[in-house]
Parts: C-alpha cells; structure tokens; sequence
C-alpha cells in the first residue's frame, strides 16, 4: 500500500544557517535525521530554491551534496542585492534568509510524518 | 571534565567578530588552565568592512586603527595568560597592529608583568603608495582610479607561526584569513611544514569552526521547540582541541551555557563556505566533502574525514573606497487602516522623490528583510489588514544631499502624510564600497618584529 503524503514546512524536518561574502550567499540546509536527507536531495533542487527566492534574482544557484551531514549547501551568486556594502536592505548580510527558504513546503510520506 | 593528553593543543576562541562579549575570554581561560597542557586563546574581530573603517579612525589619530574592544576584551585575562604561558592570537591590530601591539605591552605592565614578548605581523596593509602601484596591475581599471579607504592582503599562518617559534607570547595582527589564526599557533606547536596540506586542511577547518566564537556553541542557532539551547544567556565560547595530524574535538568553556552538539558543528562548518571541496585560504584548500561528525562526549564533538589540497599561488585582497551616504527613515502607523496608511505614506514618498533617487521601501511587520531593493516582492504582496506597521525608507547616492531631501520627505510625514503616524527616526551614514582581487603571494610577503621595551 503507498502511503499518503503530507505537506510540512522545510523547517520540521531540517535546519540551516545563511553565510554571506559579498554579494554570494550560501544557505545550509541540514537534516534533523538521516531518513530525511533523501528528502531533501529530491525535493530541495535548486528549481525550486530558485522559486522560492525568485524575487531576490540571483544570477546563478549552485547546490552541493554533503550526504555525510546529511546537508545540502546553497551558493547563490548575486542574491543579496550587492551584498553588505551596497544593498538597501535592513538585513544587508542576508543573514535572514535561511529561514526564507526553510519556510517552502516538501512533501512527506504519512508514516515519516507521524513521527515528528 | 575530561583532560586534554598532551598531544593535543588547546586553542580556545573568546570573540568571533569586533562586537562579540568582553567577559566571554575568562572562562575559557580558567577552562584550559584546569583542564592542563598546552593552550592558546584567540579572537578573531575584523570583519570584511571593519578595517576600513579602523583606517579611517587611524587617519583621525595615528595612535588608533585597532579594534576599539580590544582593551576590554584583552584585560581581564592577560596577566593569566602571560603567568600560565597561554599565548594570545589575534586580528585586532586590523588597520595599526603596532599601535595595538604597544598597546598590549603597556597594559601587561600596568598589570605587574615586565617585558612581555609582543609581537605584531605586517605586511597585509597595501593602502600606502607602493601598495596601491601593486594593485593597479591587478584591480579594474575604473576600481584602481577610486579614492582607496583601506587596501589589506589576507595573510597566512606562516608569518604567527614564526613569532610564536620566536618566543612571542601574544601576537597582534591585522588583515589575516580567520582560520590561520588557528592554524598559525598549531603550526607552531606541531611543527608542521607549510606543505604539509591534509593537516593544514584539517586544522583549518578547526578554524574555521572556531573563528565565529558562539556560533559552534549554541549562540545563532537556537530556535524554541526546535532547537533549544540551555542558558543561552551565559553561551560558552569554544575550544578545539588539535591532534597532531590537525583534526579536532569541538568543546567549550566549562561552567558556562550554550551546547556542542552535531547540530551546531554542522552550521558552523557550513558557513560562508560555497564549494564544499574548495575553502581557499592562504594556507591550503580545504576540503569537508567528506567530513564527519561524531558527538563523543557531552559537547564534546569531533571532526573527522577532512582533506587538505595545497594552496592557492594568490592572496585575496579586499579594497574599499568611499561610497557615499545611505540614509534610512522610518515611521509607525498601528491599529484600524495601519497597513493602509503606512501603503499610502510609501506612494507620497514615491511620488515626491521617484525622480531624484532610487528608494527602497519596506513595511515593517509585513515584509522587509525577504524584500529586495527592486520592490518586486512588495509589489506582489496583496494589501492586507495589519494593525502595527513601521514604513523605511532608504536610498543611497553619492550625493548627500539628494539623501538628506529624502529623510526630510520622511519628517514632513508628520505633518503632511496619513493619520496617526509616530516614531520618526531618519539616519544618514557614509557607507563604504568594497572590491577583491588577487594578487601573487610573493609580492605581498608577511613579517614579524617583537615589540621592544
């Protein structure tokens, strides 16, 4: 029998940190548990972080597999506006956006979703 | 606690940026005293812009330029350091480490230590007339026209290694890369060969972990009912303990607050990093791809699987220049009609300065910190009911003056915008661009003198 599916936030099921150096941020995103990591490794792409982050235009989104940590690195070049020096934002560092991108949705099988 | 054997070195890290906490050195200290052998007490305090604007206060008083906490930060454990052979790393000499240096010396002598072995690294400062001819041949050519603020060099590890070997017992730097802060003393320590790049690798990455003091420990990570962090207000600052082969075990100070565990390793050691296989550094490539991490002990983690490849043959270097003036207004509006107020107080500045400046703006309680400066994700937001609502405003311009007519746009809101707004607060700060090249490392050579008395 295949089990249904339940939409979470990202936030549940992992957690990440945004670094910045000029205008590139990076976005971790990490499992809270290894049976999530392939989770993220198929509905985390960098499609949909492009969609999520849309607005932000960044030129390029470049995702980097670390299955030992069971994370995912985001490098995004040119998302910050120009980055500290440059950038109108309050949050110049985009420093915030981690949780940007742990508020999109994945889609969990019932039986993992139960468990959180 | 578990003490340390004698083949690892201690390096504890009290400040991860040049506004971390003052009190966070002590206990780290009297932690590595306690747990025995051989420690070394860092702090890394300049971030990318913070150099160039020590070097513009440098050019106010030739006797400043270093970090202004250095003083706070140095002082309630220098006499302990200096007694108990504790030796002090450390970047806040950022754009004068001499006058940091001497600073020190004279501070260890208020304290009833007499000639303490000072020394301070060079070489990193490229904003003199030879440097900036250096540069010209490697920035673009309408950067290398700009009026230059700061021009700094990352250097190595080499250079600390070489004034702890020659006996310094605290070593004042300015522009160097953040983990060569670690690496340098162990280099020293393990008498490592700047060849010897898998244990670079290895210690590098200790650096990295260290060099943003409480993010390793639980400070920048917790997050209620998801990751929560005992007495976060009393965050412990980390210590890494080094094997002789580079890899180490993340702890932090005893008696303190925060939390080592896999969770906050792995944040940390994803931080500012991009390529996962490539951390470039003076020093070596970096490579986590294949890292692990193992909690083996109550916030004891260890770190594991890390490569080295050898280094870059460039330095980066980061220039600044002078980049006009930002000016930031802001004013509340809150309960019935709030959202639509603050909306309507927005198109009045639009309409009045659209023109003259490229403003940005963001409703406060809505959406500001997701925005971008086009306004795209405002423009999709579809008006709503919100009750509290605090509008910005910003732009910048060279021209200070079309700056200064828009925080008087925002004042006139008082009288001439919606109803009932409050708070007005208008800033306008000179703001600082900043560009990176490389250069060939021989042409930036680190140096090392000990302060004489």
């Amino acid at each position: 029998m295949i089990d249904a599916i339940s939409n979470v936030p990202l936030h549940r099921i992992a957690h990440g940190r945004t670094g910045d150096k000029g205008d590139i941020a990076n976005i971790s995103v990490i499992a809270y548990r290894p049976e999530f990591f392939p989770l993220l490794v198929e509905q985390v792409t960098e499609q949909r972080v492009r969609e999520v982050l849309c607005h932000r235009a960044p030129q390029t989104i470049t995702r980097y597999l670390l299955p030992n940590l069971g994370a995912l690195n985001f490098v995004l070049q040119g998302a910050l506006d120009g980055g500290v020096n440059d950038s109108l934002n309050l949050d110049t560092h985009g420093k915030t956006l981690a949780f940007l991108l742990l508020g999109m949705e994945v889609r969990l099988p019932s039986n993992l979703a139960r468990t959180l | 606690m578990p003490r340390a054997t004698s083949q690892t070195l201690a390096i504890g890290c009290a400040a991860g940026f040049g506004g971390d906490r003052t009190d966070s050195a002590l206990p780290i200290v009297q932690s590595m005293i306690a747990r025995g052998g051989p420690a070394v007490l860092i702090f890394e305090m300049l971030a990318e812009r913070t150099l160039a604007l020590a070097q513009l206060e440098r050019l106010r008083n030739p006797q400043s330029g270093f970090a202004p906490l250095m003083e706070p930060m140095v002082r309630p454990i220098l006499r302990q350091c200096l007694e108990h052979g504790i030796p002090i790393v450390s970047n806040f000499g950022a754009a004068n480490p001499r006058a940091a240096g001497r600073r020190i010396y004279q501070m260890a002598e208020s304290l009833g230590v007499a000639n303490p072995r000072v020394a301070v690294v060079e070489g990193d400062d490229l904003s003199d007339s030879r440097g900036r001819e250096l540069l010209r041949g490697y920035l673009m050519p309408a950067d290398a026209a700009r009026e230059l603020v700061s021009a700094n060099v990352y250097l190595g590890a080499s250079a600390i290694a070489a004034a702890l070997r020659g006996g310094a017992q605290v070593v004042v730097t300015g522009r160097v890369a953040d983990p060569s802060l670690t690496v340098g003393p162990a280099m020293a320590h393990f008498g490592w060969l700047e060849s010897d790049w898998g244990t670079l690798g290895r210690a590098t990455i200790a650096g990295h972990l260290l060099e943003c003091g409480a993010q390793v420990t639980g400070g920048y990570f917790a997050d209620p009912g998801y990751k929560d962090v005992p007495d976060l207000h009393m965050v412990g600052f980390p210590i890494a303990e080094i094997r002789p082969e580079g890899s180490c075990v993340i702890t932090k100070a005893d008696s303190t607050g925060g939390i080592v565990d896999c969770r906050t390793v792995k944040e940390q050691l994803l931080y500012e990093l991009h390529d996962p296989a490539a951390y470039l550094t003076p020093d070596v490539v970096a490579d986590i791809s294949e890292a692990q991490v193992k909690q083996i002990g109550p916030n004891r983690v260890a770190v594991s699987g890390v490569r080295g490849h050898p280094r870059p043959q460039t330095l980066k270097a980061t220039v600044c220049f002078v980049g006009g003036w930002l000016g930031e207004g802001e004013i509340s509006y809150a309960g019935p009609g709030a959202e639509a107020r603050a909306r309507l107080a927005a198109r009045i500045i639009r309409q009045r300065v659209a023109d003259r400046l490229s403003v940005r703006f963001d409703l406060i309680g809505l959406l500001s910190v997701f925005g971008d400066d086009g306004g795209r994700a405002l423009d999709q937001l579809p008006p709503g009911d919100a009750r509290d609502v605090r509008l910005r405003v910003a732009a910048a311009h060279v021209d200070r003056e079309r700056v200064e007519n828009l925080m008087r746009e925002v004042t006139a809101l008082y009288t001439c915008g919606p109803a009932g707004g409050g708070g007005i607060r208008t800033a306008i700060t000179a703001r600082l661009n900043s560009v990176s090249c490389l250069v060939p490392r021989e042409l930036a050579p680190a140096t090392f003198t000990i302060l004489e008395p």
